[in-house]
C-alpha cells in the first residue's frame, strides 16, 4: 500500500522543484546555524546563494563520519538543545559515538517515512508488529516503532535477545509482521525449527528487514523457512535512521524518500558524481532535517540509482540493495565496526600490537566476529593465564565500545604480516 | 500552477531577493511569511511583471513567464490583490469591478463578465448594496473585498494576495480570511503574502519563510506552526530562556 500518495507518487517535475526549494533553504539554515558548514563554505569561497540548481550541489563539500566525530557531541546541531526533543547515537570512531538530534518536526517526518517503508512492505493497521531491533540509542527500533504506530498497527516493542520469549510471544500474541535484521530473522527461523514448531502454525505474514545487508539468498532462505513475504529497507543512523528507502511489493530496488533527501552516487576514489545507473558510493543531503542537517554525507554504502518507472506507481527513484561498502567498515548484527575502533582498543591494552584481523562469518544464520590480534614477544611466551586475561580484556572493550561480542584469538608476533605487506584487516566470509 | 526557480531581484545595487524558489500547485493555498523588508512584496511585484530588475525563471502552468510585461502576465491568469488595496477611489464600486474585467471585455463580450460580476456579488453581498457608491467612501474591510472582487473579475488561474489583513480590525481580518478560505474551497489557487503568520498558517496548506531575501524554511503549515524559530519570530511567542 502507498502511505503518502501525494509525495510518493508526485510527478517528477514537482519532486525536482521541491528538492531545489528545500535544498536552498537547508543550505541557508546550515550556513547560518552550523559553524562547521559556515567555515567550510567560507574556506572554499562558496556561498549558499550561488546554488541555483540541483546540479550546483556538486560544488559543495562532502561531510564525513570523521567530520561528525570532530564535532562530538553537539557541534553540528543547527539548533540549540532546547529545540531538540530526542537524541540518538550510533557507533562512532575514535571511541566516541556519533550523536544525532531530532526536533518535533524531525520526529514527525521520521515517523511518516518509516510508515511509508512499512506500508510498502505490506504493513496495515490490522497487523501485529513485533519489533526485534534493540531499543536504546540506536535508531532502528524507535524509528520503525513510530511508523508502525502511525499506521495504527499493534506494536510489540520486543527488542532483541531472548529468542525463546521472542518466539513464545510471536506464537501467543499472533505476530503478523517481524521487524529485525535479516540475520536475526534467520536465527529465529532456525530456532523455531529446532524447537519442533511448525512455522506454518504462526500468524507471521511478512518480515521487514534492515540494519545490515540482505542479499537475495538470505531473503529466499527466510521466506522459505518462515513462509513470509520479505522486504528490505535501508537507513543511515547519522542521516536519520530507517525510513530513507525501502522496497515495494515488486522488490526491484528500494524507493528513496527524495522529498526528504537528495541522493547522489559518487566514485569513492575520485569523488566525481556518476551518472544515473552507475554503481558508486551513496551520498545523501537532508532536505527537511531541522536539528541535524547534513550536506553531502558520504554513507560509504555502495549502490546504484534507478530512475525507470516502477509498476507500483511510486515516482520516487530506487536504489539497489546495499551489499558492500566503500571503506573497510564491517556491518555485523546491525552494528557498524570501524577498524579505527578496534585500533583504539588495542592501543589501550598492554602486551598486544595494533596488528589485527577481523573475521566476520555467519554460523547457522547468525553473524559471528573473530578478532585475531598479534601479541608481542614478551607476552607470547607468557603463562596461558595471562594470555586469557588479555583476550578477556579485549573482548570486554569490544562489547563496551563497539557493542558487539566477539571471540579474540591471540596470535604470534609478525604472523599477520607477510613480506608482501599486512594481511587484510577485514575478512568477510558472509558474502 | 506557479513555479519560481532561483529568482533574484535588485533595487539598483541592492539585492532584495536571493535565489528564491517556490511553487504553488493547482488548488493549493500557500502562504509566504516574513517580516517587513524581507522581500515579500518584491517577490509579488517581480512575478506579476511590475518589477523588471530580476534574474531567474518563473512559470505559470508550465509556460515561462519570466520577464513578460504585466498586462501579458495578467492576461495569462495571474490575478493580483495589491498591498494597500489600490482601488480607484473616485470611481463607483461597479466601475472598479468592471475595470478588473477590462482585458476580457473585448474578447469575451459582456455576458460572461456579467455572470462573474454576479458571483462576486454573491461572495461579497455588501458590494452589491454599495455598487453605485464611490469606492473611496467604503470602509477598509469593504475596500479589501472590492480589491479581491476586482481581481476575481479577471478570471485568474491563481490569485496573489498581498497583505490582505493590513490595517484592518481583527474582526474584519477574520471575515476576509474566511472569504479567502471560501475561494480556496471553490478551487482557487492562492498565494497569500502575510505578516499575520498565525492567521495565514491556519488556513494555508503550506508556507515559506522569507528572511533577508532568502527562503529559510518550507513546509506544511502544521510543521511551520510547530517550528520554534517560526513561533519566536512570527507568532509572537517569546520563551524565557532558562539556560543557553
Amino acid at each position: 500500500m502507498i502511505w503518502d500518495r501525494r509525495y510518493e507518487c508526485m510527478p517528477r517535475e514537482e519532486i525536482e522543484q521541491l528538492q531545489l526549494e528545500r535544498l536552498q533553504s537547508t543550505l541557508h539554515r546550515a550556513y547560518r546555524n552550523v559553524s562547521f558548514y559556515k567555515k567550510k563554505f567560507d574556506q572554499l569561497k562558496i556561498s549558499p546563494d550561488e546554488i541555483q540548481s540541483k546540479k550546483d550541489l556538486a560544488q559543495l563539500p562532502f561531510t564525513t563520519k570523521e567530520d561528525l566525530a570532530g564535532s562530538y557531541p553537539y557541534g553540528m546541531f543547527a539548533l540549540p538543545l532546547r529545540e531538540v526533543i530526542r537524541i540518538h547515537s550510533s557507533s562512532g570512531i575514535r571511541g566516541k559515538p556519533t550523536v544525532t538530534g531530532y526536533t518535533r518536526n524531525d520526529l514527525h517526518h521520521w515517523s511518516q517515512l518509516t510508515a511509508r517503508v512499512l506500508s510498502a512492505g505490506g504493513v496495515v493497521k490490522d497487523d501485529v508488529v513485533q519489533i526485534a531491533f534493540r531499543y536504546g540509542l540506536f535508531t532502528g527500533a524507535f524509528g520503525l516503532h513510530h511508523g508502525a504506530e502511525l499506521i495504527g498497527a499493534s506494536v510489540i516493542p520486543m527488542s532483541t535477545g531472548n529468542t525463546h520469549l521472542q518466539v513464545m510471544i510471536m506464537q501467543d500474541y499472533k505476530t503478523t509482521a517481524l521487524v529485525s535484521t535479516p540475520s536475526y530473522a534467520l536465527y529465529i527461523a532456525r530456532y523455531i525449527e529446532s524447537q519442533g514448531i511448525d512455522p506454518k502454525s504462526l500468524s507471521l505474514k511478512r518480515g521487514l528487514f534492515g540494519g545490515e545487508p540482505c542479499p537475495e539468498s538470505i531473503r529466499k532462505e527466510i521466506a522459505e523457512r518462515l513462509f513470509i513475504d520479505v522486504t528490505d529497507n535501508y537507513g543511515v543512523s547519522e542521516v536519520m535512521g530507517p525510513g530513507i528507502s525501502g522496497e515495494c511489493e515488486y522488490k526491484n530496488g528500494l524507493h528513496l524518500a527524495e522529498d526528504h533527501f537528495i541522493p547522489e552516487i559518487v566514485d569513492p576514489q575520485t569523488l566525481q558524481v556518476l551518472p544515473m545507473g552507475a554503481e558508486g558510493e551513496l551520498v545523501l543531503t537532508t532536505l527537511t532535517k531541522e536539528a541535524f542537517p547534513l550536506i553531502r554525507y558520504r554513507t560509504r554504502d555502495i549502490t546504484a540509482l534507478d530512475s525507470t518507472p516502477c509498476p507500483c506507481g511510486r515516482t520516487l527513484l530506487r536504489m539497489k540493495k546495499v551489499l558492500r561498502r566503500s571503506d573497510d567498515i564491517l556491518i555485523l548484527k546491525g552494528m557498524k565496526i570501524y577498524p579505527s575502533q578496534v585500533e583504539s582498543i588495542l592501543m589501550e591494552i598492554e602486551g598486544v600490537e595494533p596488528h589485527y584481523q577481523i573475521i566476520a562469518d555467519r554460523v547457522q544464520g547468525i553473524d559471528t566476529l573473530e578478532l585475531k590480534v598479534e601479541v608481542n614477544e614478551n607476552v607470547f611466551s607468557d603463562a596461558i593465564k595471562n594470555l586469557q586475561s588479555i583476550s578477556a580484556q579485549i573482548e570486554r572493550r569490544l562489547r563496551e565500545l563497539v557493542g558487539v561480542s566477539g571471540k579474540v584469538k591471540l596470535v604470534a608476533p609478525e604472523s599477520l604480516r607477510s613480506p608482501e605487506g599486512p594481511a587484510p584487516k577485514i575478512i568477510d566470509r558472509r558474502i | 500552477m506557479l513555479r519560481v526557480e532561483s529568482l533574484s531581484a535588485y533595487y539598483g545595487a541592492i539585492q532584495a531577493l536571493r535565489n528564491v524558489s517556490l511553487h504553488v500547485s493547482a488548488g493549493e493555498m500557500v502562504t509566504l511569511l516574513g517580516a517587513n523588508g524581507a522581500g515579500k512584496s518584491t517577490l509579488i511585484k517581480v512575478i506579476s511583471g511590475i518589477h523588471p530588475s530580476a534574474k531567474g525563471r518563473w512559470f505559470l502552468n508550465g509556460q515561462d513567464i519570466s520577464g513578460l510585461p504585466v498586462e501579458e502576465i495578467l492576461r495569462r491568469g495571474m490575478g493580483q490583490v495589491p498591498e494597500g488595496r489600490q482601488i480607484f477611489a473616485p470611481l463607483s464600486v461597479l466601475d472598479n469591478l468592471m475595470l478588473g474585467a477590462y482585458s476580457r471585455l473585448r474578447g469575451e463580450g459582456k455576458k460572461t463578465v456579467l455572470q462573474d460580476l454576479e458571483s462576486v456579488y454573491e461572495l461579497f453581498p455588501i458590494l452589491r448594496e454599495r455598487k453605485d457608491q464611490r469606492a473611496g467612501t467604503l470602509s477598509g474591510g469593504e475596500q479589501q473585498m472590492l480589491a479581491i472582487g476586482r481581481a476575481l473579475m479577471s478570471r485568474p488561474k491563481i490569485l496573489l494576495l498581498d497583505e490582505p489583513s493590513m490595517g484592518l480590525a481583527p474582526r474584519i481580518v477574520g471575515m476576509i480570511f474566511q472569504t479567502i478560505q471560501t475561494l480556496r474551497r471553490k478551487g482557487m489557487t492562492i498565494l497569500l503574502v502575510e505578516q499575520n503568520a498565525k492567521a495565514a498558517l491556519k488556513i494555508a496548506d503550506r508556507g515559506y519563510v522569507l528572511e533577508n531575501g532568502r527562503i529559510l524554511m518550507e513546509g506544511e503549515s502544521e510543521d511551520l506552526l510547530n517550528n520554534r524559530e517560526v513561533q519566536r519570530a512570527y507568532l509572537g511567542k517569546e520563551y524565557r530562556e532558562v539556560w543557553e
